[in-house]
């Protein structure tokens, strides 16, 4: 074991205590503590929501706290901007390489902070400085090369060459590994080790758990904006840390099954209405089988980022994919994009409702009819009339509030910004819907009426793709459940009266197999 | 007082643009008694509003196109140097062909609005397939579509001075009223019926405020895109012949020179946000007017030296009316402050931002994420 665990005698670097912070109208953090060691590698993990973004974002200065205090070395400090944080000695890489792609690596890595010769800036030093930090990174690229030339592993792997070399004390990794493979994983982990070595304190959040277990020496826990607790890694079983992050214990879930189990569809050899064969792109999904049957509810659990929506993505032809091949109702289809998929009947419901589904600055009533019309043509306008009643039918029938159909869309609540989303899609009479994530983040009530929805589309012969992050939900609405983990469809099992939460996240916990 | 009518009526978004219209027509009164005064002689109509309605005719055909182009969340910066191409290619041509007959006239303006239509293909590739930034794209003719219009008429000022059929285009009168009053009138009777009759206007819109949920809803944006810089461009043909058939002069260096900015202008104030989406084409025609009018002003009342001033202030007194926070700020101050401004400063909550916002407000951790890390004093 590389790094015993700490003894108290060991001051921590970083020490955040009883951290409140309030949006309006939300508890992002509520007296969270938070510790980190020099020399470690501290993993931050949490659903959604859970708060962890705001409290790296309260430890670089970017939000300031409401209550609570932070020390760094042993002294109370109060961040008033990223700025001063960085200057303090706390460096951060985000998932997006924040470094300026079109200078030279050497010049990156020596932004700001350029060697001067005579009040010029001496390239020469600095080249060979810049050479010094990527040998020590193991990384053999040129340091005159453009940064825009290389992969995003590597600028990442950069960003972070530039953040130990001005000596930091304290490394916050946002989700680094969220766009590399495999093998640019294992580079930059070996780097991080190396860091952790050199006596960094080291902030690790990621959804991966193979690689969360890989690198971390501890463990904290936040869900809802609370601190669950602080663990060492080495005495969290997995499945224990995927209960936390839920948020029920193991027992409680496997309580709330109900006997509302759906029976199993009768499948029909060769009566799939969509199958996919070892499709996949790279960087985003390991290619995967999957078939989905008229009437028929698919649900897909995993982690957030386990590569739920990239794998429906590529049904949807929202992203293509570069190997496999898919066939739609007996007929290989190549998806070029999501109008040759809404041709082939197929519909997908984003799970970023605002940003990829709905045309904030438009009509209740022309979020609705937009799918419909696009497919249409602009020549053929839908009249006035009909658009109205159309929207009238599903404000009706979905129960939309406020029930005008001239509101603007951005205007609405999540409930029924989903809802309007739902009838935008309900309206193009799809053979097979694709719903990410359709009840994240609203009310009660709205969930179950989606969810009712969901089951009466599929009793009616609709073939469902249903994505959620709560595998209760998944359970009771889906006939097959397909199981995902790292960017891989790694199980897929059959609902039945006696499949649990419990199983699904036995699965989603499970130590990969080695390739 | 009834709260809901009023609220429609201030909540209407050309209510502030016809409001600053209507100021600057009664100052115009109040300078000029006869300002409204229009006679007719020859059976046709003369008078200041007679004269604004017809010198905005090619600036409403130009901002009629930009409207659209804008809405699309583009520019189209090459309108000026377009309106030079199509107007010297055709004084060129009917100079060439000794000019009077009607077919000849009708032959260049067929060939000279060819023209411009390829040169707004030209900018649609550019921006719709290539992807190019469309202040870039639409650059790239903004300056050599004028080297262009020089080799048309060989570096030389034409004078297609011979023929009454290409003088009525920008100078003549049909019906009483002038030519190209009628004929911009037409060109934005078309452009209402072609937007809001058929599903053009929506899916515009829609592409405009939110381009990845208008592919993923299966808009096709492409084609949608390229029309409308196809539109531009036919526009700004179209007021290239206007605008050197008015003068019978055809100088290719001259011809709609910065006619781009008074365009996006007339856009602009006429509560179109440049950030693309919704699109008012009354709005534009009410902006053309604003321009317009702001110049009849200017001749009439104020000192040459100082006609920008006022210009410009008028532009900035519409620009902030438009503002929904500069308009709650004044009503806060009429109110006498009664209630005090909730704090300005609140930290941005964490649900996923609209993306059109964080590209106007770029995000603290994105902006500061720059320089992942500033120089730390060696300790």
């Amino acid at each position: 074991m590389p790094n015993e665990p700490r003894t108290a005698a060991d001051r921590p670097v970083v020490e955040m205590r009883d951290i409140t912070i309030s949006f309006p109208g939300v508890k992002a953090l509520q007296n969270v503590s938070f510790r980190l060691f020099p020399g470690e590698v501290h993993a931050l993990m949490g659903e959604n929501g859970a708060g962890k973004s705001t409290l790296i974002k309260a430890l670089t200065g970017v939000y300031a706290i409401d209550s609570g205090s932070i020390s760094l070395k042993g002294t109370d400090v109060l961040f008033s901007g990223p700025s001063q944080a960085q200057q303090a000695g706390i460096a951060t890489v985000y998932q997006e390489v924040n470094l300026v792609t079109n200078l030279t690596v050497a010049e990156n890595i020596m932004l700001g902070r350029e060697p001067r010769r005579l009040g010029l800036i001496d390239f020469r030093r600095m080249r060979k400085h810049a050479a010094t930090v990527l040998r020590g990174l193991n990384l053999d690229i040129d340091p005159g090369s453009m940064l825009s030339a290389h992969s995003i592993a590597v600028q990442q792997l950069v960003a972070i060459g530039r953040a130990i070399d001005v000596n930091a004390d304290v490394l916050v990794l946002d989700e680094p590994t969220s766009s590399l493979d495999v093998k640019e994983v294992a580079e930059l982990m070996a780097v991080i080790r190396q860091v952790r070595d050199k006596g960094v304190a080291v902030l690790f959040v990621s959804h991966f758990l193979d690689q969360t277990y890989q690198i971390s020496d501890r463990i904290t826990v936040l869900r809802n904006g609370e601190l669950v607790g602080e663990y060492l890694a080495s005495e969290l079983p997995r499945l224990q840390l995927v209960s936390k992050m839920i948020g029920k214990d193991l027992a409680a879930l496997e309580a709330l099954e109900e006997g509302t189990k759906r029976e199993a569809v009768e499948r029909i050899e060769g009566g799939a209405y969509l199958t996919a064969k070892t499709l996949g792109r790279k960087g985003s999904i390991e290619p995967y089988d999957l078939e989905v049957h008229p009437g028929e509810v698919l649900g897909l659990a995993g982690l957030l980022g386990s590569g739920r929506t990239e794998l429906v993505r590529l049904l949807y032809g929202a992203d293509r994919s570069d190997s496999g091949s898919t066939t739609i109702a007996g007929r290989e289809v190549k998806l070029r994009g999501p109008r040759t998929a809404l041709n082939h009947k197929i519909a997908f419901a984003s799970e970023n409702r605002r940003s990829e589904g709905l045309i904030g600055d438009l009509s209740v009533r022309a979020n609705i009819v937009l799918a419909m019309q696009a497919e249409r043509g602009w020549t053929r306008r839908i009249p006035r009339r009909q658009q109205d009643e159309l929207a009238d039918r599903y404000i009706k029938a979905l129960d939309i509030r406020p029930t005008s159909p001239g509101t603007l869309v951005r205007n609405l609540s999540g409930g029924n910004q989903q809802k309007v989303l739902l009838a935008r899609w309900l309206l193009t009479e799809p053979n097979l819907l694709i719903l990410d994530e359709p009840t994240r983040g609203i009310d009660v009530g709205a969930k179950a009426q989606i969810q009712k929805l969901v089951a009466g589309l599929s009793e009616k012969g609709m073939a469902v793709i249903f994505i959620s992050a709560e595998l209760e939900e998944v359970l009771r609405l889906s006939h097959r459940i397909g199981i995902l983990r790292d960017r891989q469809k790694v199980a897929e099992i059959v609902n039945s009266e006696s499949t649990t939460v419990d199983d699904i996240m036995g699965v989603i916990a499970a130590e990969a197999q080695p390739a | 007082m009834n709260a809901a009518p009023m609220k429609k009526i201030t909540g209407n978004r050309l209510l502030w643009p016809a409001v600053v219209l209507i100021a600057l027509l009664l100052a115009n009164l109040l300078w000029n008694h006869s300002f409204f005064d229009i006679t007719a002689r020859d059976g046709n109509l003369y008078g200041a509003p007679v004269d604004i309605l017809r010198r905005a005719a090619p600036i409403v055909l130009v901002a009629l196109g930009m409207t659209l182009v804008i809405a699309t969340r583009g520019i189209d910066l090459s309108v000026g140097a377009v309106a030079a191409i199509s107007g010297s290619w055709a004084s060129m041509y009917i100079i060439s062909e000794g000019g009077a007959s009607v077919g000849v006239v009708l032959t260049a303006v067929a060939v000279a609005l060819l023209m411009a239509l390829l040169a707004g293909a030209w900018n649609g590739f550019l921006v719709a397939v290539l992807g190019i930034q469309p202040i870039v794209a639409t650059l790239v003719l903004m300056v050599a579509g004028r080297g262009l219009a020089q080799v048309i008429t060989n570096e030389k000022i034409l004078y297609p001075d011979n023929s009454p059929a290409y003088k009525l285009i920008g100078g003549g009168y049909l019906l009483a009223v002038p030519f190209s009053i009628l004929l911009a009138g037409s060109i934005f009777a078309l452009t209402a019926v072609l937007t809001r009759k058929t599903a053009l206007g929506t899916l515009i819109e829609s592409v405009g405020v939110n381009p990845e949920a208008s592919r993923l809803a299966g808009v096709r944006a492409r084609p949608i895109i390229f029309l409308a810089y196809v539109f531009s461009g036919l526009c700004a043909g179209l007021a290239g012949l206007m605008l050197t058939s008015n003068s019978t002069s055809a100088d290719p260096n001259s011809i709609g020179l910065f006619i781009e900015l008074d365009a996006i202008l007339a856009v602009v104030i006429g509560g179109t946000s440049l950030a693309g989406g919704r699109f008012s084409l009354a709005g534009t025609l009410i902006g053309a007017f604003i321009i317009e009018t702001m110049d009849a002003f200017v001749v009439i009342a104020i000192s040459a030296r100082s006609t920008d001033v006022f210009k410009a202030c008028v532009v900035i007194v519409v620009c902030l009316l438009q503002s929904s926070r500069v308009r709650a700020w004044l009503l806060n101050v009429l109110r006498w402050g009664r209630r005090p401004n909730r704090p300005r400063h609140e930290p941005r909550p964490p649900a996923a931002p609209d993306p059109r916002d964080s590209a106007a407000v770029p995000d603290a951790a994105g902006a500061s994420g720059a320089l992942p890390v500033k120089v730390t004093p060696s300790s």
